[in-house]
């Protein structure tokens, strides 16, 4: 038998084959929806195709480089607008750092814990979008940062306008950022108006999200802006989440339901900042609020 | 031999499987490919694009199993589906499971399918891209997901536009060069 040409042996049958494979697949897409017993399979994975997912970013990078060398043929004139608008922001600033520390007085006053100033405390690192995936099931996106840089699981993205989302999944050189319009995704907002507290959660789909469970009487309106409120410590509070696009009020319905659109460009950017809580900020959310006796 | 490939000559591609020799795909050669698709699967398009972007593994795997049976297996699909699955961000096993699938497929009609020429096949290839995105959105329906919507299977209509390009592509460097009949 062993003599036998390539040709006559034949191992198991295709069906039989499949079978094993179906099995094995199927053990895996529980373990991963259910129980998660070998993160370190999805993490070697992910190091092996690190190399060509980086390969196949190439041409965008030229891309970059071309655009890059056309655009400094402008420098001049978006430098000038650049001090424009630096000056403009400045002054913007001075008023902020004004605010804080009248803001720091006035709670003061009051005995009320001192706001955590998550604001001024976050380091953003830089990072670019490595891949979005190509089927509509998956609100993610891959950045080229990873663990080897720093980056730590539970962090907020945002881009020059909004919120992005969080850091779910951490591989050696890139991660993986699961979007606010991902279906199981929330975020802790308040509305900007009233500062009427909810969470605004994905719906799945691109360009909606909703804001669960709030009665129909709630006073918001459309154009609302979201901000994030800050509770929960992940997300630093006031940053831009969402504007509500309508309100449906069903009085048949016990809620509200309200839909609201990101500001962000979630699937539009190709820059994104990944801010980061400074770690003992996060330690002090997740333990008890410590109440700061009085300085007088 | 010439003669034959002459008379039906029409759109150039009847010299495809019984005309000219081809020599069997060395393993770097199919791992090259395999590879080169990975790459174009990850390639950062717009989500626009992106949807009507066709799967290029799938069609490199449908093209070795149909042609080379012997040398593209369920475990060499398997594997490309996990790599699919963790650069894809989505559950591990979906396109392991589409995958080999699709292997069983073309391993059941491959007989069948090496009769036709490219161009007769393409019709074929896309009901097996079509079982494949089937059993992809019916794993991640099983993970929660909604169902997307209907152009979600436009990626089937351009892998099949593409499969001519593609098996012709892949089959240029195994064409024999010199010419069998001078002996």
């Amino acid at each position: 038998m062993k003599t036998a040409p390539q040709f006559f042996r034949h191992g198991p049958g295709p069906l039989a084959r499949l079978f094993v494979f179906v099995l094995l697949s199927c053990l895996l897409i529980a373990e991963d929806l259910r129980f998660k017993y070998f993160p370190e399979l999805r993490q070697t994975i992910g190091v092996v195709i690190f190399p060509l997912q980086k390969v196949a970013y190439i041409p965008i990078h030229i891309y970059d480089q071309i655009e890059g060398l056309v655009a400094s043929f402008y420098l001049v004139e978006e430098n000038i607008k650049l001090k424009q608008q630096y000056m403009e922001d400045r002054e913007q600033l001075l008023k902020l750092h004004a605010l804080q520390a009248e803001n720091a007085q006035l709670r003061q006053l009051l005995g009320a814990v001192q706001r955590i100033e998550t604001n001024t405390e976050t380091k953003a690192v830089l990072a670019e979008i490595l891949y979005t995936p190509r089927d509509p099931f998956n609100h993610k996106i891959t950045l080229n940062k990873g663990g080897y840089h720093n980056i730590q699981l539970g962090q907020a993205v945002i881009d020059d306008k909004g919120i992005v989302g969080q850091i779910t999944q951490l591989y050696p050189w890139s991660s993986e950022v699961t979007l606010l319009t991902d279906k199981n995704h929330s975020v802790p907002v308040q509305v900007l108006r009233n500062n009427l507290r909810s969470v605004v959660s994905g719906t799945g789909k691109n360009d909606e999200l909703e804001l669960r469970y709030l009665s129909v009487n709630i006073d918001i309106q459309p154009g609302d802006l979201l901000v994030t409120s800050g509770i929960g410590g992940v997300y630093p509070p006031g940053i831009p989440v969402a504007t509500v696009l309508r309100i449906e009020r069903d009085p048949a319905d016990d809620f509200a339901q309200v839909i609201s659109t990101p500001i962000a460009g979630v699937d539009r950017n190709r820059q994104v900042l990944i801010l980061s809580l400074a770690q003992s900020v996060l330690d002090d959310l997740i333990e008890t609020p410590k109440i700061e006796p009085q300085k007088k | 031999m010439n003669h034959k490939k002459n008379k039906n000559n029409r759109l150039g591609l009847d010299d495809y499987f019984g005309q000219d020799v081809y020599i069997p795909p060395s393993n770097g050669y199919i791992a090259i490919s395999l590879a080169i698709a990975l790459m174009f699967n990850f390639l950062p398009l717009h989500q626009d694009i992106l949807i009507f972007s066709p799967d290029f593994v799938a069609l490199t795997i449908v093209y070795w199993s149909i042609n080379y049976p012997h040398k593209m297996g369920m475990s060499i699909a398997f594997i490309m589906g996990l790599m699919m699955d963790v650069g894809n961000t989505g559950i591990l096993g979906q396109h392991a499971l589409a995958y080999c699938i699709v292997v069983y497929l073309t391993l059941v009609f491959g007989r069948r399918l090496r009769i036709f020429n490219v161009m007769q096949q393409a019709p074929q290839i896309s009901l097996i891209l079509f079982t494949m995105q089937i059993v992809t959105v019916l794993v991640a329906v099983s993970g929660g997901s909604d169902l997307p919507t209907w152009y979600y299977f436009s990626a089937t209509v351009t892998g099949t536009l593409l499969w001519v390009p593609v098996s012709l592509l892949l089959s240029t460097p195994l064409k024999q060069k010199s010419d069998p009949n001078a002996l």
